[in-house]
C-alpha cells in the first residue's frame, strides 16, 4: 500500500526558514484514524525513510479536523542558503509519496 | 448580531484577485479591507537586499482597487508586511506606489507608516542582557551575524496598528507584522475576542487558499461574530468546506494546535469547524492564551556574488560517470586557481533527473562565515564524504526524463568576477571532460542558451531567527502623511 491509495495531499513545505513540515490528508476519517493507530510513521520510520537523525523530527501530530496527520522536521539547510535545492521546500514528498507499507 | 466583516482581497498584495470577486466582497459591506503584503518563503535574498518579490504592477493595481473602495466606503484599509519582507526600502516602495495612486485619482487621505526596523545596537544591546531567545531548530544569533546584516526587521502585533486605528486613521501600512494583526486589528480594539480575531486573520492572510479549488489570487470574507467566525469564498467557483479550511490550518506551520504569536499563543486543541451553508464554514473555539511579549526578529547577510549555468545531457556512459567527473573538476579548480583560498568560493553541480530536487542525504556542515569558509560548507552525504562524488547511485540510467540529465553549475565567490571565472572555468572544463568509456568526443553538454552563463546577482542567507523580549510599541513608531 502506498499514501497515495488513502490518502488525497501528501505535500511538503517549509514552516518559516528552518523547519520543514509534511501534510497527510486522508481520504476520511476511518482511514485517519485506523493509520495513526498503525503507527506507521514513528520517529523511527520517518527518520529512516528520509535518512535524518531521530532527534531533528521536531513533532509527528495528527491533527484530527482534518484527518490529517502532521510531521515538523529540521530543514537540513536554512531556506535560500547556498547549495539549496527547494527555497520553498514543496518538493521534498516524494519519499513520503512512494513509502510502502502494510495497513 | 454584533458582527464584523473583513475582506481579504488576495494572499499576497500583487498576486491579483477578479474583479468580480472584489465587487461581490465589497456588496457585502466589509467593516475593512486587510492585505498581507509578505513572506519569508521566497528566501533570504529579498528581506536582505531591499529588493521586493512582488512586481510593482501588480502591486499598484491590486492597491488601487482596494484604495479606492476603502477610501469611497470610508473603512480602514490595513496592508501588513509592505514591499513583502517589510523593511524600510520595501515599506517606502509600497508608500511611493499609494502616492502615485492617490495623485492619479485624486485622493486624499491620512496614511499611517509604521516601520519596523530594528538597529542593529538595539539587537547587540538585548543580547548582552539575555533579552533574545533563540527559536530552535534556528541558531542563536552570535554578534557577527547582528553586524554583518543588512536588514533586522522585527514582526510587530496589532498593539502599533490599534495605536493608528485609535487616532482614526484608516489607511495603515506597516513593515513586518505577524500575519494575522492586520485581519484581527479592528476586531480586537472593537472588544471582538483576540483568539477568533487572530484565527480568522492567519486564515484570511493566505486569502483563497482556504476554499476550495484554492486561488492564492482571489478574494475571501471572515464575518467575525460573537463566539465563532465564518468564512465565505466571493467567487461563485469556490465555496469553503470543512476539509479546506481545516487543511489550511495546517498548512506551513509546525503545529496545527499551537500557532505562537506577539505576546501569546492561539490554541487550537479545542477548535472545531462546521459546515454552515453548502458553501460557508463556522469556526468556533479557538483561544488565545497570553504569555511573555516577544516579537520575532529576521534578518538576512550577504554571502557573495553567483554565476550560473545550465546544460544537460543525453548519454548515458556520461551521466554514469557524473560523480567522478565532478570530483575531477573540483580539483582541476584548485590546479588551475593556485592563488585561489578554499574560503573564496562554493560550487554546487544541481544534477537535474537524478538528484536535483530532494534535499536529504545532504547534510551541511558548519553554515559559511561571510568571505569566509565557502568550501568548509560542502554537503556531506551520510558517510561524510563529498555529496557530488557519492551521493549519485547511477547503477542504471534514471527513468525520468527519458534518460536526460540537466545541469546547473551554480558558482558563490566573493566577487562577481570570481564567481564568473570559476563558474566559465567549470563549464569549459566539463563541456570537453574525457570521462572514462567516453565515445561522444565532440562535446559533453547540450546548452540551450548563448551565452550559457548567468549572473546570478547578490547571494543572502537568512542570518537572525529569534525572538526580542519587547514592549509592544516600543519598536514601532508611528508616522503620519498627508495625501
Amino acid at each position: 500500500m502506498k499514501l497515495t491509495d488513502i490518502a488525497k495531499v501528501v505535500r511538503s513545505k517549509n514552516a518559516g526558514p528552518y523547519e520543514l513540515t509534511f501534510d497527510i490528508i486522508f481520504n476520511d476519517a476511518h482511514t485517519f484514524e485506523k493509520f495513526i493507530s498503525s503507527e506507521i510513521i514513528t520517529k523511527k520510520s520517518f527518520a529512516n525513510l528520509y535518512t535524518i537523525k531521530e532527534e531533528d523530527i521536531l513533532g509527528i501530530i495528527p491533527f484530527a479536523p482534518a484527518n490529517a496527520l502532521k510531521i515538523t522536521i529540521v530543514r537540513p539547510i536554512s531556506s535560500g542558503q547556498i547549495g539549496e535545492r527547494d527555497v520553498y521546500g514543496a518538493q521534498q514528498h516524494k519519499p513520503l509519496m512512494e513509502m510502502q507499507f502494510e495497513f | 448580531m454584533k458582527e464584523m466583516r473583513i475582506l481579504s482581497p488576495t494572499a499576497i498584495l500583487g498576486y491579483g484577485f477578479p474583479e468580480s470577486s472584489f465587487e461581490a466582497g465589497m456588496a457585502q459591506k466589509p467593516h475593512i479591507i486587510a492585505v498581507d503584503a509578505g513572506s519569508t518563503d521566497p528566501g533570504p535574498y529579498y528581506l536582505g537586499s531591499g529588493n521586493c518579490f512582488v512586481d510593482r504592477a501588480g502591486t499598484k493595481r491590486d492597491l488601487t482597487f482596494m484604495l479606492k473602495a476603502a477610501i469611497k466606503e470610508n473603512i480602514p484599509l490595513i496592508i501588513g508586511t509592505a514591499g513583502g519582507s517589510g523593511a524600510r526600502d520595501h515599506l517606502q516602495r509600497d508608500v511611493e506606489i499609494i502616492k502615485e495612486i492617490a495623485k492619479e485619482n485624486n485622493l486624499s487621505f491620512k496614511i499611517a507608516v509604521i516601520p519596523s526596523d530594528i538597529n542593529k545596537n538595539t539587537v547587540l544591546e538585548a543580547l548582552k542582557k539575555g533579552n533574545i531567545a533563540p527559536l530552535y531548530p534556528a541558531p542563536m544569533p552570535t554578534e557577527e551575524e547582528i553586524l554583518n546584516s543588512t536588514n533586522i526587521v522585527a514582526q510587530m502585533g496589532a498593539e502599533p496598528i490599534l495605536a493608528a486605528l485609535n487616532q482614526n486613521i484608516n489607511i495603515i501600512i506597516t513593515g513586518r507584522a505577524y500575519d494575522p494583526v492586520v485581519f484581527s486589528a479592528l476586531a480586537i480594539k472593537d472588544g471582538f475576542d483576540t483568539g477568533l480575531a487572530l484565527h480568522l486573520g492567519k486564515i484570511l492572510e493566505c486569502a483563497a487558499i482556504a476554499a476550495t479549488p484554492g486561488s492564492g489570487s482571489d478574494c475571501m470574507l471572515g464575518i467575525l461574530r460573537e463566539d465563532h467566525f465564518e468564512l465565505k469564498a466571493l467567487n461563485e467557483e469556490r465555496k469553503c468546506t470543512t476539509t479546506s479550511v481545516a487543511a489550511h490550518t495546517l498548512y506551513e506551520k509546525s503545529d496545527p494546535a499551537k500557532l505562537h504569536g506577539p505576546g501569546g499563543i492561539l490554541d487550537l486543541t479545542e477548535t472545531t469547524f462546521e459546515q454552515n451553508t453548502e458553501e460557508t464554514v463556522i469556526v468556533r473555539g479557538t483561544k488565545f492564551i497570553k504569555g511573555e511579549y516577544y516579537i520575532k526578529l529576521e534578518a538576512a547577510r550577504k554571502l557573495g556574488m553567483r554565476t550560473v549555468s545550465f546544460a544537460a545531457t543525453a548519454d548515458h556512459i556520461m551521466i554514469k560517470e557524473i560523480p567522478t567527473i565532478l570530483q575531477s573538476i573540483r580539483e582541476k579548480i584548485k590546479a588551475n586557481f593556485t592563488d585561489l583560498k578554499k574560503e573564496d568560493y562554493f560550487i554546487d553541480f544541481k544534477i537535474y533527473g537524478t538528484s536535483g530536487v530532494s534535499l536529504f542525504g545532504l547534510q551541511s556542515a558548519e553554515p559559511p562565515t561571510v568571505g569566509q569558509n565557502f568550501s568548509d560548507y560542502k554537503f556531506t552525504s551520510a558517510n561524510n564524504s563529498d555529496v557530488s562524488i557519492n551521493k549519485f547511485n547511477l547503477a542504471e540510467p534514471p527513468a525520468v526524463g527519458g534518460g536526460e540529465a540537466a545541469i546547473i553549475i551554480d558558482v558563490v565567490a566573493n566577487t562577481k568576477e570570481l564567481s564568473k571565472a570559476l563558474c566559465s572555468f567549470a563549464r569549459s572544463t566539463m563541456l570537453h571532460f574525457g570521462y572514462a568509456g567516453r565515445i561522444s568526443t565532440a562535446g559533453n553538454l547540450a546548452f540551450p542558451f548563448s551565452p550559457s552563463d548567468f549572473d546570478g546577482g547578490e547571494v543572502y542567507e537568512f542570518s537572525v531567527y529569534a525572538l526580542l523580549k519587547a514592549d509592544p510599541l516600543e519598536h514601532f513608531p508611528l508616522e503620519v502623511l498627508e495625501l
